[in-house]
């Protein structure tokens, strides 16, 4: 019986600093199998996979492969051991081929002989049903193509043990369909695969077993057979744990935003947003929860005007003029001046907002510098500002002059939202504001958050937190793989509710 | 006339085809160099320093001076001096990942003002002030033997000494090491894309160190070529700098293809003739034929960034440090 086990996880445990990203998993697959690893953001997925495929070392436990205590130090040992793993972002030359791809780095002492290799390509690709040529270039191919590359990739160099991180993240549902038929027939020659998602009705078409992850923790195993979507989603996001944000009632919300129909591409040409429809109200926070990558971003980046819509509007009421003005045919520079503030917190804080070499005062700058009359800079507005944002925020730094570079994660987040928060916007959008903040600033963002509701904002918040969600906002707009996938009324919701919609693409959607 | 300009030409095109042969072997591993033309005057200069012992020791009669020991000791000498150079802006930007343009140019100031000190150094030896080396400069100009058996043909074509052959041997070996072996396969995923070639095992800082330090001795080449053609193998001032310029551009005109960098350098040594040789054309008109080079190579970059073939794109990941991912 024990024969039959391709790869065993014993007790791993692995942490960074002092976070836990993984905390005692235990988990097993056997020749012939698919298991998914299903789990939210940051609980630790792509970490323990990581450790199989030799990128971390874990700080506790063992790993076996096929019953044998192994040591997998470098992606170097995971190939030895017949661990192939195909990232979300692909490693792949644009200017190569295929097959030239496929070859690379092999430690094959002859030449590179394209010709026997793209021989083998065909005959790897015939033998699981992959449909590519193997001469193509990479520039020229799809999403999909790229990820068959990636899958050939590891199967040529003999994997036995295929690890996908959310492949079908960038895939359409044809495409999807057609990488689980070829992952089943690579189940039904005896491959062993592990695959990383968080799409449940994924979970349950494709896999034998389902490990779930929690924070770090290892909640279980579960036979796909035996199971079903509540179930999963109950392990995924856990009791509802209380936060005590305090949230008032909201008064006289008055119609802000009117977004209609919206849809856009990204730069690969993937529909990112599928006619999304929304009203935001002033006076009032609406939430929008959903997994990273869903089109959150590009959801706050149409309204802010840096993405191209394809099709749909966007309306606001301005205040002023009580007109209604269509923000699509407006300039980033022009909806800003209406009112309409971006607080986007990317992943490395400093890629979008504020120039890190720049001083805190230079950076309230950024955002006034066109107002300036005269030939020179004028300092004295954006000092005086930095100077209360500092002290308002509590912004711990040397003084006003110090590089933005050189404060902490959550300084810096203090800057950027204070500075957006400070010319009294109409709509104020926040991405993920408290990302990577302890929990005193976290609460000092949702109190500026709540101040400008009852200033009579309308405030769109980004959330990862499903806890910090349901307790600050009023509604919250739950989105899938680019579309609307609910509306919940946040005081009456459960975290369940949530994170089934969350974990609902539309075209699982329409089949319920 | 003719014959002069033909000669003239070739001469030009192998102090070229050195120059940009190595640095495009340089860049096909993402590694911008500018400071090439420094390198250029570097490796030239230390074959005059290496003139200048080996005429001492063959007056002490501690080594005699025959055609092995002329080339072999100043083409070696040509080849560390360059080495040196460069290994200073490898270091800097693959070690320490320093900016490659700054850095670059950085080298090129240092390598012209070094060439300048260690040629005048050589020069103040001489009581005339110029001190040349004919009897090793002679050995780099022996042709090939039938050459002046075949008339007009072997007069033009033929008249320049191994050194033209040996780069275009230089020029197809790298072609065919490039585009038809595993290592050249894996130099082309470094300049491309680092971070997929590291995750495929290949040592990124290997390959960037190896190609960047050859493509400089090669380039190197061209100096010691060009001292050796057309000053006796004395130092002469400032005269390579612009051929490495001129090198730089050509990589671009090319597209990044070894091959066609004959053509590239034949053409810019050709115009580089046009305005050095003619002598009876007035001097602004001079300067204009030495622009042409550089309006082609604008054009030739305007065109290609126009089509958008991926083939003709410089490497991708050119002029980028790299950084493995740490997280």
């Amino acid at each position: 019986m024990s024969s039959n086990i391709a790869i065993e996880l014993r007790n791993i445990t692995k942490r960074f600093g002092s976070i836990i990203a993984n905390n005692n998993v235990s988990l097993s697959v056997s020749k012939g199998e698919i298991l998914s690893i299903l789990g939210e953001n940051g609980s630790g997925k792509t970490t323990l996979m990581n450790m199989i495929s030799g990128i971390y070392y874990p700080d506790e436990g063992s790993i076996l492969i096929n019953g044998e205590e192994v040591v997998i130090s470098s992606p170097k040992d995971a190939f030895k051991y017949k661990i192939g793993m195909i990232h979300q972002h692909f490693k792949l030359v644009d200017v190569f081929s295929a097959t030239e791809n496929i070859v690379l780095g092999n430690e094959d002492k002859s030449l590179a002989n394209i010709k026997t290799a793209e021989a083998k390509v065909t005959e790897i690709s015939s033998l699981y049903g992959f449909d590519i040529d193997p001469k193509k270039k990479v520039y020229n191919m799809s999403v999909s193509e790229k990820q068959t590359v990636e899958i050939i990739k590891v199967l040529y160099r003999g994997a036995d043990i295929l690890i996908l991180d959310e492949p079908t993240a960038v895939l359409t549902p044809q495409e999807t369909e057609k990488l689980f038929s070829v992952l089943r027939r690579m189940r039904d020659q005896g491959k062993s695969i592990i695959i990383i998602t968080h799409k449940l009705h994924e979970v349950l078409s494709l896999s034998d077993k389902v490990a779930v992850l929690r924070k770090g923790e290892y909640v279980g195993t579960v036979e796909t057979v035996g199971t079903n979507e509540s179930e999963l989603t109950e392990m995924m996001v856990g009791k509802k744990i209380t936060l005590n944000i305090e949230r008032s009632a909201v008064e006289n919300p008055v119609k802000r935003l009117e977004v209609k129909h919206i849809s856009c591409k990204n730069r690969e040409g993937v529909q990112v947003l599928n006619d999304i429809s929304f009203d935001a109200y002033g006076g009032e926070i609406l939430g929008i929860a959903g997994i990273a990558g869903s089109g959150q971003r590009e959801l706050l980046e149409s309204i802010a005007g840096l993405q191209h819509l394809t099709e749909g509007e966007i309306l606001y009421n301005n205040p002023k003029t009580n007109q209604q003005d269509n923000l699509r045919d407006k300039t980033p520079l022009q909806i800003r001046d209406l009112g309409v503030r971006l607080s986007f917190v990317p992943e490395d804080r400093l890629g979008m907002g504020l120039v890190g070499n720049m001083d805190i005062i230079d950076n309230m700058m950024l955002r006034s510098y066109s107002k300036g009359k005269s030939l020179f800079l004028e300092r004295t507005g954006p000092k005086n500002l930095a100077a209360k944002i500092i002290n308002d925020l509590q912004v711990v730094t040397p003084d006003a002059t110090t590089p933005v570079r050189q404060l902490s994660g959550g300084n810096v987040q203090k800057v950027l939202v204070g500075r957006e928060i400070s010319s009294s916007p109409k709509v104020l959008m926040a991405a993920y504001p408290v990302r990577g903040l302890d929990i005193n600033s976290s609460y000092l963002i949702y109190n500026l958050l709540n101040q400008q509701k009852e200033n009579g904002t309308a405030v769109i918040f980004v959330g990862e937190d499903l806890d910090v969600l349901i307790e600050l906002c009023d509604r919250i707009l739950v989105i899938g793989s680019g579309s609307i996938t609910g509306v919940v009324d946040a005081r009456t919701t459960t975290k369940e509710e949530i994170g089934l919609l969350m974990t609902k693409s539309k075209a699982a959607g329409e089949g319920v | 006339m003719i014959v002069s300009f033909i000669n003239a030409v070739i001469g030009y095109f192998t102090v070229l085809i050195y120059g940009s042969t190595g640095e495009l072997l340089t860049e096909k591993s993402g590694n911008l160099n500018l400071g090439t033309p420094g390198i250029m005057c570097v490796g030239g200069s230390f074959s005059v320093l290496c003139g200048y012992f080996l005429r001492d020791m063959a007056a002490k009669g501690t080594i005699r001076l025959n055609a092995f020991t002329a080339i072999f000791l100043t083409l070696l000498a040509t080849l560390i001096g360059s080495l040196l150079v460069t290994l200073i802006y490898a270091f800097l930007t693959i070690s320490l990942k320093a900016n490659q343009n700054v850095t670059g140019l950085a080298v090129t100031t240092f390598g012209t003002g070094l060439s300048n000190f260690i040629g005048a150094w050589v020069n103040s030896k001489a009581e005339s002030g110029i001190m040349a080396f004919p009897e090793i400069a002679d050995y780099y100009k022996v042709t090939l033997p039938f050459a002046n058996k075949l008339g007009f043909f072997g007069d033009a074509f033929l008249a320049s000494g191994f050194m033209t052959y040996l780069s275009l041997v230089i020029v197809f070996v790298l072609a065919f090491v490039i585009r038809k072996t595993r290592t050249g396969l894996n130099l082309r995923s470094v300049g491309e894309n680092p971070a997929t070639a590291d995750s495929a095992g290949i040592n990124v800082t290997k390959y960037r160190y190896l190609a960047t330090c050859i493509g400089g001795m090669i380039s190197g080449l061209g100096g010691l070529y060009f001292l050796m053609q057309y000053s006796d193998g004395g130092w002469n001032k400032n005269a390579i700098l612009p051929f490495g310029w001129l090198s730089v551009a050509i990589v671009i005109f090319v597209v990044w293809k070894p091959v066609l960098g004959i053509i590239g350098s034949a053409t810019f040594g050709a115009l580089y003739a046009l305005s050095n040789s003619i002598t009876t054309i007035p001097p602004l008109t001079q300067q204009l034929f030495k622009l042409f080079p550089y309006i082609v190579t604008v054009l030739v970059l305007t065109i290609s960034s126009m089509r958008k073939k991926r083939e003709l794109q410089p490497p991708e990941s050119l002029g980028l440090p790299y950084f493995r991912e740490e997280r």
